[in-house]
């Protein structure tokens, strides 16, 4: 026996000990699980009767109880996809101001207020929207791409201020912090002698960030980008405000739509009858799937790097 | 030819480090811009009636949402009650048993995807297991799914603060002889005690301000509550119904409710921020 467990009580309450911190880190798994297979569950109904046609049917209709997501998933794909257009830019730069630009005694607090940013609750981002965004887009943006470049599919709807659009642009608000806090920890990452190496050659800011912090940290980066996908595609409140809540397919960001979280939790505690319900759980558990992939690709990479991430 | 060569470079890195700069001013204005909206908008809903009336059907004057206040307060702590025991056992596995086994790695990349996981599917889940067998809404639900959402947050917390604690510490007390679950509690969660406070703290701020996942399980309420296995008023679905609604005096306590929700979420985090100074950040 060794040493240190003098007493038998001493031995096994170390087992218990370890025992019992193993229990509750198994909590999560299981809960996990459970999850999972509570919503798979209780999607059958729905499940059973569309089966996959729930995936690319557009006609979502309580009234004929026929259900499609594909509007909902494109709502959601497409408010992404403009959150990112507009964020990816826009956060690499903060990141690279934090990181490499700033004077030193801008770093802290700039960072400090990026930071801040991202703790402001989503839902005060989407009444923001409403409220502030809105009436702007209605008035002079909205108007402005709908004359000059309503040519194209994506411009070609009447300009009303809430729409796909809007909520990609609250949405980008939302996510720009977060992706540019991150980012700006892998950039503070690369090793300074290997950026001290290229400054020797003669390299200028840029391409030190261009040909050596980037492919440094590109893992990290993409780690950061796929998790603030992964927020983008599950947020609720930003959206729901803005989003205008219709369902008609249409290529138009200025058209009003609706993204899987909205439908929820607009629809959610309205729905009756069994296949109603279960269509929106099975949406629920589309979501849940999509954002499972796009976080686990995050952590994937995130974690390569080996190195922790922000907030 | 050279020379023209360097200009160009010099041009390029010049608009870059602009247009980065552009970045970060961009979102320092939209910070102002936000938190300015806010304050100025909320800061004059706000009254003695706003922290101590019920709320009034619209078009009457007055009333206040200070049933919703309780009600977040309420669901937010015991919350934290749920979520702090369990996320802090599964944190201590991690930091001194799960370090590199394969069921540690599994908990921990799963914590951190949870951590940004759909908050919305969380109401969901917790509606079908609670709210649908109970048969009504209830405050548990509400504080339930927020501690759902806590849980991971907790979870990494607790292992990042436990794994600060340097190896000697925790050598020294085994080379008295002290058995491990001892040297957890006397010494290493002594050690780190402050940062897991305010790591607590911090997820604390995070799930106040959650919204989507009390859509379907606390929902909301006009009246005071008796117990917590009831409908249960709250600031976030109330400032959700409010502003989507079409009276001003709403809109405006929906503004007085943001306020509210904002200062105190940022408080927090500014204040946990002070005193994490110096520790995590590299």
């Amino acid at each position: 026996m060794p040493a240190a467990s003098t007493s038998k009580s001493g031995f096994s309450a170390d087992q218990l000990f370890r025992l019992l911190t193993s229990a509750f880190a198994a909590f999560i798994a299981v809960l996990f699980i459970v999850m999972l297979a509570v919503l798979w569950h209780q999607s059958q109904p729905s499940i059973d009767k569309f089966g996959f046609s729930f995936l690319i049917s557009s006609d979502w209709n309580p009234v004929t109880d026929q259900y499609g997501a594909l509007i909902a998933i494109i709502g959601t794909l497409l408010t992404t996809f403009v959150a990112m257009f507009i964020a990816l830019p826009v956060s690499l730069g903060i990141a690279l101001f934090l990181a490499e630009i700033a004077p030193y005694w801008m770093r802290g607090p700039v960072g400090t207020a990026i930071e801040l940013l991202a703790a402001i609750p989503s839902i005060v981002y989407g009444m923001w929207g409403l409220f502030v965004i809105v009436p702007i887009m209605a008035s002079s943006v909205e108007p402005w791409l709908y004359h000059h470049l309503g040519f194209l599919p994506l411009f070609s709807t009447p300009p009303i201020g809430i729409g796909i659009l809007t909520a990609g642009l609250v949405l980008a608000l939302m996510i720009i912090p977060f992706i540019a806090s991150i980012t700006r920890d892998v950039f503070l990452m690369c090793p300074q002698n290997l950026k001290e190496s290229a400054y020797g050659l003669g390299a200028t800011n840029w391409e030190v960030v261009k040909d050596v912090m980037i492919p440094y940290g590109i893992k990290g980066i993409a780690g950061a980008v796929f998790l603030g996908l992964g927020r983008a595609l599950g947020e609720t409140m930003a959206v729901t405000f803005v989003i205008g809540n219709a369902y008609h397919l249409s290529w138009s960001l200025l058209a009003p739509g609706n993204s899987i979280a909205s439908t929820l939790a607009n629809e959610f505690t309205e729905a009756d009858g069994e296949l109603y319900t279960s269509s929106l759980i099975e949406l629920g558990l589309v979501l849940f799937l999509i954002t499972f992939i796009v976080l686990s690709l995050a952590e994937i990479w995130l974690h390569s790097g080996n190195k922790k991430r922000g907030i | 030819m050279l020379n023209s060569r360097a200009a160009r470079r010099q041009f390029t890195n010049q608009f870059i480090l602009i247009l980065s700069t552009l970045a970060a001013v961009l979102g320092i204005i939209m910070l102002v811009w936000i938190l300015g909206d806010v304050a100025w908008r909320g800061f004059s809903a706000m009254n003695w009636d706003f922290f101590t009336k019920l709320p009034v059907p619209p078009g009457e004057k007055g009333g206040g949402l200070a049933n919703a206040i309780v009600g977040t307060l309420l669901m937010t702590v015991t919350a934290a009650l749920m979520a702090v025991p369990i996320g802090v056992m599964a944190g201590t596995y991690l930091a001194e048993f799960g370090k590199h086994n394969l069921f540690g790695r599994m908990v921990r990349s799963l914590s951190d995807i949870l951590v940004s996981a759909p908050s919305i599917v969380v109401g969901v889940f917790v509606y079908l297991v609670m709210v649908k067998t109970m048969g009504h809404f209830s405050g548990w639900s509400g504080a339930v799914s927020l501690a759902i959402l806590m849980l991971p947050v907790v979870i990494r917390t607790t292992e990042e603060m436990l794994r600060l604690v340097p190896d000697e510490m925790r050598e020294a007390a085994l080379a008295l002889g002290a058995p491990y679950w001892k040297m957890m509690l006397q010494v290493v969660f002594r050690a780190a005690k402050n940062g897991m406070i305010t790591g607590i703290m911090l997820s604390v701020a995070r799930v106040a301000g959650e919204t989507a996942p009390l859509l379907f399980t606390a929902m909301n309420s006009p009246y005071w509550m008796e117990s917590m296995n009831e409908p249960m008023a709250n600031l976030t679905v109330t400032l959700f119904n409010y502003a989507m609604s079409p009276y001003a005096d709403w809109q405006q306590l929906a503004w007085g409710a943001a306020f509210l929700i904002t200062i105190s979420v940022l408080f927090v985090t500014i204040t946990t921020r002070l005193l994490l100074v110096g520790r995590s950040k590299h």
